[in-house]
């Protein structure tokens, strides 16, 4: 079988959680993957990264490079291309490096490419079985993808158990990332802006998503959390509609939260948002289709129309006071 | 600048459960209400709001038959001026990079500065733009909403990072971007706008006239193919609550208190 790679991301210091939950992943592959671990960087952060990865993989190849002193996914391509091997399998993160990344890595390496897997199904001959979603996350598929010319694949965060074995203990290859010109430039991160709510400390929110319809309903959840003491938070649709603050979105592109309690009206739950909610929360969807993925992940499931349970829901809780 | 925009018609999820069919070859596609992806719609209107500010022409371009042309005659209605489609059966079944093959093809027949696309359509997949620029040796940027072009030979454009944070990148033109929501607020389009565009000729180009072979497109050439359709098993799944609404709201209330979730 051909050679398996892992890119994983960093910060301060610190690998990206994926990068034992990539292991896993080749495993399902092919019980017999060995995987070699690639980070690139700069200076001792990146150190530290390639030595805590030892414990996990067997090789770990460090990119030690300025140019690579930010993560830019048009340097970072450069650098995978001049190293990596033909017919290679390369696993890395559905995130917003991965998939900056990915997609254009696979053309170079003339690879097979797929996104956002959820979970492998083996391997039969160079054709890897695989699951992934679409429709956000309404159905899901299951691809064949032929990997006898080498593959890119992207895992989603969060859905292959870490391997927590850290019996590797590897060693450092130091690489050399080669010609990595680019007419990309990074020049900063502009850091959010904080919100009138900080709803990272909020104990109970009341999150709504598209299912409100319109701009002049969000006062009905306004009237509920009002009722219940809590923040109203949101989905990503209602950002993009300029009806809340971005400081109000939860999900991997806006922000974490850690609630005991959290009510989502109206919300679907791509995988994006429920990425942005920590702690183990006591999770209450209402949602008036049957099928939206929040059932899923939620504790408890309300199949209502929200614009009319949502002001009777409010009602009682007034009245119970 | 010349602004071409990649865009795709698919299946509305916010008008539709999508259901899948009994053999799990495909969804029910029977009643299902069609619509622009939602992502394509904000990459045209910054093309539009791009060509406004300082000149130039926005092509809208569709990989599809031709029930996809209303796609490209909404887009035209916002304000795009061409439309082109890119119709052959032989690229049915493509996969991420046959789509991406298919519309390098369009593009070398044209001269573009600047090429968008949605950062992802219906399967999630956020792979046909950054696919697109590798082919042509193009800049990449993905997720990006926000873009500046006060320079002549590049761009600033914002990229969406974790956290609701903004990567902020200079990217030399000709360029390849991925749009996503929320970086303006597209456009209204009327169906007198619709109605207005409706005889405007738009050009289809097939398969031989985009010199692509068989082996490059379609299902032949595809890698990644996609076998069924399934709805996952649920988990544990969610205690669903059953009854009247005066019954599902007694029992809410009860487990509010109970959890901790009313003050």
């Amino acid at each position: 079988m051909a050679q398996f790679f892992a890119y994983i991301s960093h910060g301060d210091g610190v690998a990206d959680d994926a990068a034992l939950e990539m292991i896993t992943a080749a495993k399902k592959i092919d019980p017999s993957a060995s995987v070699t671990a690639i980070v690139t960087g700069s200076g001792p952060d990146l150190d530290k990264v390639a030595n805590e990865l030892t414990a996990s993989y067997p090789e770990v190849w460090k990119f030690n490079n300025d140019a690579l002193a930010y993560p830019n996914a048009e340097v970072i391509r450069k650098a995978l291309v001049n190293n990596l091997p033909a017919d290679c399998i390369l696993l890395t993160t559905h995130d917003t490096l991965g998939m900056d990344l990915a997609p254009g890595l696979s053309i170079k390496l003339d690879s097979a490419y797929v996104a956002d897997v959820v979970d492998f199904e083996g391997l039969e001959g160079s054709d890897i079985k695989l699951v992934r979603q679409e429709f956000s996350g309404q159905v899901s598929t299951h691809v064949k993808c032929d990997a006898g010319n080498g593959a890119v694949l992207t895992l989603r965060p969060g859905v292959f158990p870490a391997d927590e074995s850290k019996s590797a203990s590897g060693n450092v290859v130091d690489k050399d990332a080669g010609d990595v010109s680019t007419k990309r430039k990074y020049l900063e991160v502009v850091v959010a802006e904080v919100g009138d709510v900080d709803i990272t400390k909020s104990e109970i929110l009341v999150s709504v998503g598209r299912g409100i319809e319109d701009q002049d309903n969000l006062e009905i959840v306004h009237e509920l959390a009002e009722a219940m003491g809590a923040d109203v938070s949101c989905s990503r649709p209602i950002v993009d509609a300029k009806w809340l603050e971005k400081s109000r979105q939860v999900g991997t592109s806006g922000l974490t939260v850690k609630p005991k309690v959290y009510l989502a009206v109206g919300i679907s739950g791509s995988f994006q948002h429920m990425g942005g909610i920590k702690g183990n929360p006591f999770v209450i969807a209402i949602n008036k289709n049957p099928k939206a993925p929040i059932f899923q992940v939620a504790d408890v499931g309300v199949t209502e129309d929200i614009l009319e349970f949502i002001p009777e829901l409010t009602e009682a809780i007034n009245e119970a006071k | 600048m010349e602004i071409l925009v990649c865009v795709k018609r698919v299946p509305d999820t916010s008008e539709n459960e999508i259901e899948v069919s009994k053999d799990g070859a495909d969804i029910e596609r029977d009643d299902l209400v069609y619509s622009v992806n939602e992502w394509d719609n904000y990459a045209v209107e910054e093309a539009i709001q791009i060509k406004d500010k300082i000149g130039g022409s926005v092509t809208v371009i569709t990989v599809g038959d031709e029930e996809a042309e209303e796609v490209l005659r909404r887009e035209m209605a916002m304000g795009a001026d061409n439309g082109i489609l890119l119709d052959d059966e032989a690229f049915e079944g493509s996969d991420g990079k046959g789509i991406a093959t298919i519309l390098k093809a369009a593009v070398e027949k044209g001269k573009y500065d600047l090429i968008l696309t949605g950062a992802q359509a219906d399967d999630g997949a956020a792979q046909v733009g950054g696919m697109l620029a590798a082919m042509l040796d193009m800049p990449y940027a993905s997720l990006v909403n926000s873009v500046d072009v006060s320079d002549a030979k590049k761009l600033k454009v914002g990229r969406e990072i974790e956290g609701g944070n903004q990567e902020m990148n200079e990217i030399e033109l000709p360029c390849v971007l991925s749009i996503q929501t929320g970086i303006n607020e597209p456009r209204y389009v009327g169906i007198r706008g619709i109605r207005k565009v409706a005889s405007v000729e738009i050009p289809t180009y097939t398969a031989s006239d985009l010199g692509l072979g068989a082996d490059a497109v379609g299902a032949g050439a595809a890698k990644v193919k996609r076998l069924d359709y399934f709805v996952p098993e649920l988990g544990e799944g969610a205690e669903m609550l059953e009854g009247s609404t005066e019954e599902k709201v007694a029992k809410l209330i009860e487990l509010l208190k109970a959890k901790g979730g009313i003050k």
